[in-house]
C-alpha cells in the first residue's frame, strides 16, 4: 500500500501542478508535451529530421550522464560536489585550449582533447577537495566559488585572448579547427565515442562501488567519517580521490560540450548540466543504471523545451519547473512512505508491548 | 588603483553600500536565524528570486510598493516550511531538500515572471529623517535612506537583542546547540524549529523583494544574481552571529562596489572584476577556518572572539522525542 502511494502520490503532484501551471500561463497542458516529444526526439517517430533530433538529445544526455556518474562517487563519499559546474567548465576549457593549440594527427588530437579535458576537470575537482580536507571550507562553498571562477574565466576568455577574429563577441569563440571535434556520424552531430565513454563510466561507477575494496572503502568514509579514520582508512585521501574522480568524469562532459556539441566555446558551455545531473542522481537514488533512463527523460526535456517560446509562447523554464517538481515530489513521496513504515512499527510494537 | 580606494571612501559611495546591503542583509538575518535554530536553508537564492517576484508582481497590479512585501514573505515562509517538513518530519537530507529547492524556485520564478519582465519598476519612496539628516557625514551615510533600508539594520539589532537579551532568544539557542537538553527543560523542538525556520524564510522573503522593490528595482531574469549563494557564507562567516554577520554583509558590499569601480581602469576585466566577492567568500572561509591561526588567535582572546566561527552543535541533525 504504501509502496504504491509513494509512486502515485508524487505522480499525481507532478501531474497536477504542471498541469495547474500551464493553464495559468493560458496554454493546454497538451500542446507542450507534444512539443518536448517532438523537438526531442521527433513525433511521429522516424520522422524527416528525427535523427538530428535524436543524435543532439544524446549529445545533451552525454554530458548529463557523465556529470551523474561523477556524482554518484562524490555522493557516496558524503560530499556535496555543487562545484561539477565549474570542473564541466574547466574539462571544456582545457580541451579548447589543447584545440585551439596543438596540430597533431587526428586520433591523436581527439584523444588528447579528452585526456585535457579529464585532466581540467579533475584539478578543478581537487581544489573544492583540498580546500574541504586542509582549508576546512565546506564543499559547498568552495565549489560553487569555484564555479563562479570558472564562468568568469569562460567569459574572460571569450571576450579577451580568445576572442573571434574581427568583430569582439560574446557569444562565443571562433569554431575550433575540425579535426579536433569528437569523431561524429556525418551531419548528425552524435559522437559514438562520448556515448560510449559515457556508458563506459556509468558501468566504471557501477563496478566501483560493487566489486572494489576501494569502494566499499569509500562509501564507508561516506557514511560514518570518524570510524572509517578510527579503521586506518586515510580518510581525506579517500575524499580527495572521490572529487578527483568526480572531476575528471565532469571534465569529459565539458569537452563533450566544446568540441562535440557546440565545437566553440561559448559562455554557457557548463548549458547547468550539472546542477541538473545533481537533481538526476538524487532521483536514481545514486544508483548508475537508473541514471541511464532518467538523464535521458532529463535531456529531451532540456532539448524538447526549447522550442516552447517559438511555438507556443511558453518560456522555456516549463522544462525545469518540470524537473525540479519531479524530484521534489519523489523525495517527499518517499520520505512519506518511509514516516508512514516507521508510524506503523512503532504502532505495532506498542501493541505487541501491551497484550 | 589609489584613485578607486580613494573614491571608494568618499560618502556617497559608503551611503550607496549602505543602503545596497539592505536586501542581504534581511536575508542573512532571516537564514542567521533559522541555522541557529538547527536547520539549514540552502534554497536562500531560489527563495529570494521567487520572493522577488511575488513581491513585484503583487506592488505592480496593486501598485501599492508596501503590499509587495508582505506578499514575499509568505513565499519565503512557504518555501522555508517545506525544508522544515521535509527534514523534521520525513527526515530528509536538508541540503538536498534546499538544493531541490533552490533549483526548482529558480525555474518557476522564470517561469512565472516572463510577462514582467522589463514592466516599470515600483520602488519604495525616499524618506530622509528629518533633522538626522542633515548631520554632515553620518546624515547621509545613515538617515538619508528609505524606510526599509532602516528596517534592516533595525531588524538586525532586533536579532541580536532577542537571540542574546531574551529568555526566548535562549531557548532559540538551545533548541539548535543542545536539542536534548532544550526538550528536557520543557522546550517544543520541534515546533519552535518550524516556527524560527517560518521566521527565517520570511525574512528572506523580505530580502528578496527588497532586491526586487528597491535595491534592482523591477524584475529581469535573475535579479538576484547570484548573489543568495553569498548570504550562506556570510552567516559562517558572521559565526551565526548577528551583528558579526551584518558586518559580514557590509564588508562583502564594500568589496563589491570596490570591483566595480576598478572597471573603468581595467575594461578587459569588465566581466571578472564583479566575480570577484566569489573567490573572495572562498578566502574568506579558509581564514575563519584556519586552525593555526586560530591557535595562535587563543593567546588574543579579543582578535580571537572576531574571528571564531563555530556552527550550531546541532545544525542540520534531527530531534526526535522518545
Amino acid at each position: 500500500m504504501s509502496r504504491v502511494n509513494s509512486v502515485l502520490l508524487p505522480a499525481a503532484v507532478v501531474v497536477a501542478s504542471v498541469v495547474g501551471l500551464l493553464l495559468l500561463a493560458g496554454t493546454n497542458p497538451w500542446d507542450p508535451l507534444k512539443i518536448i516529444v517532438e523537438g526531442s526526439i521527433g513525433w511521429p517517430p522516424l520522422e524527416e529530421g528525427a535523427a538530428r533530433k535524436v543524435g543532439d538529445t544524446f549529445m545533451v544526455w552525454v554530458p548529463i550522464a557523465l556529470a551523474s556518474a561523477g556524482l554518484i562517487v562524490t555522493f557516496n563519499a558524503g560530499m556535496w560536489n555543487i562545484g561539477i559546474e565549474g570542473q564541466i567548465i574547466m574539462g571544456a576549457i582545457a580541451s579548447a585550449w589543447i584545440a585551439r593549440e596543438i596540430s597533431v594527427s587526428r586520433p591523436i588530437l581527439v584523444f588528447l582533447v579528452i585526456l585535457a579535458g579529464a585532466v581540467g576537470g579533475l584539478l578543478w575537482g581537487l581544489l573544492v577537495g583540498v580546500l574541504r580536507t586542509a582549508g576546512g571550507v565546506n564543499e559547498i562553498f568552495g565549489g560553487l566559488g569555484l564555479d563562479f571562477v570558472a564562468l568568469s574565466l569562460t567569459t574572460y576568455l571569450i571576450i579577451g585572448p580568445w576572442a573571434r577574429s574581427g568583430v569582439a563577441s560574446t557569444s562565443g569563440t571562433d569554431p575550433f579547427p575540425e579535426d579536433s571535434y569528437l569523431p561524429a556520424l556525418g551531419a548528425i552531430k552524435l559522437s559514438p565515442l562520448a556515448v560510449g565513454i559515457a556508458l563506459l563510466a556509468l558501468v566504471g561507477v557501477w563496478l566501483l562501488f560493487k566489486g572494489t575494496l576501494y569502494g566499499l572503502k569509500l562509501k564507508a568514509v561516506g557514511r560514518n567519517r570518524p570510524s572509517s579514520f578510527l579503521l586506518g582508512i586515510p580518510t581525506n585521501r579517500y575524499l580527495l580521490g572521490a572529487f578527483m574522480i568526480c572531476g575528471a568524469l565532469a571534465g569529459v562532459a565539458g569537452t563533450s560540450q566544446a568540441l562535440g556539441f557546440h565545437q566553440r566555446l561559448i559562455p554557457a558551455i557548463s548549458g547547468n548540466y550539472g546542477f541538473l545531473a545533481i537533481l538526476v542522481v538524487l532521483l536514481a537514488r545514486f544508483r548508475p543504471f537508473l541514471v541511464i533512463p532518467i538523464s535521458f527523460f532529463f535531456a529531451m526535456i532540456a532539448v524538447g523545451s526549447s522550442s516552447l517560446q517559438l511555438r507556443l509562447d511558453v518560456n522555456p523554464s516549463l522544462g525545469g519547473v518540470l524537473q525540479g517538481v519531479l524530484v521534489l515530489s519523489a523525495m517527499f513521496g518517499l520520505g512519506w512512505a518511509g514516516y508512514r513504515a516507521l508510524k506503523e512499527m512503532s504502532a505495532s510494537e506498542a501493541k505487541a508491548g501491551s497484550g | 588603483m589609489i584613485n578607486a580606494l580613494v573614491d571608494m571612501f568618499d560618502t556617497a559611495t559608503i551611503a550607496s553600500i549602505v543602503a545596497g546591503a539592505s536586501a542581504l542583509m534581511f536575508a542573512t538575518m532571516g537564514e542567521t536565524i533559522s541555522e541557529k535554530a538547527g536547520v539549514i536553508n540552502l534554497s536562500v537564492d531560489g527563495s529570494m528570486m521567487l520572493s522577488a517576484l511575488a513581491g513585484f508582481v503583487v506592488a505592480f497590479e496593486t501598485d501599492n510598493v508596501w503590499l509587495g512585501f508582505p506578499a514575499a514573505a509568505v513565499a519565503g515562509m512557504i518555501v522555508a516550511l517545506v525544508v522544515a517538513f521535509g527534514s523534521i518530519k520525513l527526515s530528509l537530507n536538508q541540503v538536498a531538500v534546499g538544493f531541490v529547492l533552490f533549483a526548482l524556485c529558480t525555474e518557476l520564478s522564470r517561469f512565472l515572471g516572463q510577462s514582467y519582465v522589463g514592466r516599470p519598476p515600483v520602488g519604495v519612496p525616499a524618506w530622509d529623517i528629518p533633522g538626522l539628516s542633515s548631520i554632515p557625514f553620518f546624515g547621509p551615510v545613515l538617515f538619508d535612506h528609505n524606510l526599509m533600508v532602516y528596517l534592516a539594520y533595525i531588524t538586525v539589532i532586533a536579532t541580536y537583542l532577542f537571540m542574546y537579551r531574551t529568555r526566548r532568544g535562549l531557548e532559540l539557542q538551545g533548541i539548535g546547540e543542545r536539542p536534548e537538553a532544550a526538550h528536557a527543560r520543557g522546550v517544543p523542538v520541534n515546533r519552535l524549529r518550524y516556527f524560527y525556520t517560518a521566521l527565517g524564510g520570511a525574512l528572506i522573503g523580505i530580502g528578496g523583494a527588497a532586491f526586487s522593490l528597491d535595491v534592482i528595482l523591477g524584475w529581469s531574469d535573475r535579479p538576484t544574481r547570484n548573489l543568495g549563494w553569498i548570504v550562506l557564507a556570510i552567516v559562517i562567516f558572521g559565526g551565526w552571529h548577528p551583528l558579526r554577520a551584518a558586518i559580514g554583509v557590509l564588508l562583502f558590499g564594500a568589496l563589491q562596489a570596490y570591483a566595480i569601480n576598478l572597471v573603468p581602469e581595467y575594461p578587459s576585466l569588465s566581466q571578472v572584476l564583479p566575480s570577484i566577492p566569489f573567490p573572495a567568500m572562498i578566502v574568506v572561509l579558509v581564514i575563519v577556518n584556519w586552525k593555526a591561526l586560530l591557535k595562535w588567535l587563543d593567546r588574543y582572546p579579543f582578535l580571537r572572539a572576531i574571528l571564531r566561527s563555530d556552527p550550531p552543535t546541532a545544525i542540520g541533525t534531527r530531534f526526535e522525542v522518545n
